[in-house]
């Protein structure tokens, strides 16, 4: 079979999902959270471990968990043992990084049926501040000795999109009150909120200007997970799969100071890939219902410019006018996002593959889009403003 | 029917459960090796001076300096020094620390984009380096006004220099 830029020997399609809560601590250990939502999983897909090939895991930073190797670590709960299994690792992309290396293995002929599993447990680095953590991923020497926060490179990143775009805090802020808004009909959310308004963002404790607490996805525990299978498994296992339309990475350098933050470059060019192999020369008409990253909110908008499902600088414009809700034209983040549903980093990428695939299915219940939805998207994004990873969903 | 349905977990705050506290991963400190181009930069911000390197295939330059031109994948020709003015590209004020704590006073930190003699930059590319901005508050930022700013290098006295990018006190504002 061949896709526009890529050949491979079978279509793919998700054919379950499953989630932990997402809470700021919780008891379970991170292995125990991964088989939380492997099970869960494979419950919904009818199958059990046997019926399992290959297993991906992702997992981000080491530090956060406090154990190295963690993808071995996690193997366990993940339903990695004796069999062929991976982790994968792209900082905050690896949440969609993790259907992708899935997708390889199926598409590839080499597994037939796959799960796949994400799982973050930022608790565990509670002292001084699971923040501070963060501090490894900088440049050792031209970095690291002026003493950086992690939000400085977001609050950077923020500044200059307000200003090459004439964006107003308050335009941003109404996607925090969106996804806190949306999260309230999941299940899973850590921080649904059905009242909050754009003061109470703005008003919130001033971090690095131009962002405040409201503007930040929490700290989280929590584990997502999905199953894979080929296209002739798939047809066996369900009656309704959702297929993997198209798949797009690419990275950036970490060299973050010598490029133009205003519009990012590591998401287009990763969507860009994904789009030609799913067909999409279209996105803002084809695409019906999108889960773009949302660490922070102006990264929603930031993310739907490099997604083409808006124009630069028409993001904030959609957003005001009310487009990107769930019963608009285009609904973004439905589930909640990052704001809303809560962030355990890796886990929070997987669990917008999640949504879409019950976007899709119309199994959202409380959060099912007002539109019909024949095509999804999910996006993350990670590292130094350097990682993109895409993917399209469908019937 | 919501998807997921009972999604499991048991959150702290109900079962105040014990955890293992370990202060830290033993006592383990990095010594990171400068290399071929940052060692150089650093020996350069020594003698009060900020170097680049430059690729002629594609005229990109690089501060911070790399070996090679990452884009033509070529070894980098070149060195080339900065005149130690710019302007601020991005800039923000952060009221806390690297822990998290709450800082005792905001701290202006931004992207400068350096002037190379004989070189013009757009905004795509540009040579670049995150530093503290001074002669300025965070009203300056908030209202935007440091955008484009013109900025300068202050360069600690040469006795105090060790060779690292805190030789470089701060870009100090010298022109709104």
């Amino acid at each position: 079979m061949t896709g526009r830029n890529l050949n491979f020997k079978h279509r793919v399609a998700v054919v379950g999902a499953g989630l932990t809560l997402f809470r700021r601590r919780m008891l379970e250990t991170p292995q125990e959270l991964a088989w939380l939502a492997a099970k869960q999983a494979l419950d919904e897909a009818g199958l059990t471990l046997k019926d399992i090939d290959c297993v991906v895991i992702g997992s981000a930073p080491d530090a956060f968990d406090g154990v190295h190797m963690k993808g071995e670590y996690l193997a366990e709960g993940a339903g990695g043992i004796h069999k062929p299994t991976v982790r994968v690792y792209v900082g905050g992309a690896t949440g969609v990084f993790v259907p992708i290396a899935a997708w390889w293995h199926v598409a590839s002929g080499l597994c037939k049926r796959v799960l796949a599993v994400a799982e973050e447990k930022m608790s565990h680095s509670a002292k001084p501040h699971p923040q501070y953590v963060f501090r490894y991923i900088w440049d050792p020497i031209v970095e690291k000795p002026l003493n950086p926060n992690l939000l400085w490179i977001f609050a950077m990143e923020m500044h200059r999109y307000m200003y090459r775009c004439k964006v107003k805090k308050e335009d941003i802020a109404l996607v925090a009150v969106k996804n806190k808004r949306n999260a309230c009909g999941h299940p899973s959310a850590q921080l649904c909120d059905p009242n909050i308004k754009v003061e109470d963002v703005l008003n919130s404790e001033v971090l690095v200007w131009p962002v405040n607490r409201l503007d930040v996805s929490p700290v989280s525990d929590g584990a997502a997970a999905v199953v894979l299978a080929s296209e002739e498994e798939a047809r066996r296992i369900t009656d309704t799969p959702v297929w993997i339309k198209g798949i797009g990475w690419t990275l950036d350098t970490t060299h973050w100071t010598n490029r133009d933050l205003a519009y990012p470059e590591y998401v287009r060019r990763a969507a860009e890939m994904a789009y030609r192999m799913a067909g999409i020369d279209n996105p803002r008409r084809q695409i019906d219902v999108a889960e773009p990253y949302d660490p922070f909110d102006y990264k929603e908008l930031h993310h739907m410019e490099g997604l083409g499902l808006a124009k630069k600088c028409e993001a904030p414009i959609l957003t005001r006018e009310g487009v990107t809700q769930r019963d608009g034209d285009l609904p973004i983040n439905p589930s909640g996002g990052l704001l809303g549903v809560g962030n355990p980093i890796a886990a929070a990428g997987l669990m917008k593959v999640a949504e879409i695939f019950w976007q899709v299915r119309g199994e959202a219940g409380a959060r099912q889009v007002k539109k019909p939805v024949y095509t999804g998207l999910a996006q993350a994004w990670g590292d130094l403003m350097q990682a993109g990873t895409v993917i399209v969903m469908g019937i | 029917m919501t998807k997921p349905k009972n999604p499991r977990g048991t959150p702290f705050e109900e079962v105040a459960f014990p955890v293992f506290e370990m202060p830290h991963v033993g006592k383990a400190r990095y010594n990171y090796t400068t290399g071929w181009a940052l060692g150089r930069f650093l020996a350069g911000l020594k003698e009060g001076k900020i170097l680049g390197t430059v690729c002629k295939k594609c005229g990109r330059v690089f501060i911070p300096p790399r070996m090679y031109c990452s884009y033509c994948f070529r070894e980098v020709d070149d060195w080339v020094e900065a005149s130690g003015e710019g302007t601020v590209h991005t800039v923000v004020a952060s009221y806390i620390e690297a822990t998290r704590a709450r800082a005792e006073e905001p701290k202006i930190v931004g992207v400068i984009k350096l002037d190379v003699p004989g070189y013009n930059f757009d905004d795509h590319f540009f040579p670049g380096v995150l530093h503290y901005i001074c002669g300025a508050s965070d009203e300056d930022v908030k209202n935007m006004k440091l955008f484009g700013a013109r900025v300068r290098a202050r360069f600690k006295p040469p006795g105090q220099r060790t060779g690292s990018i805190t030789d470089i006190e701060c870009f100090e504002v010298v022109r709104p």
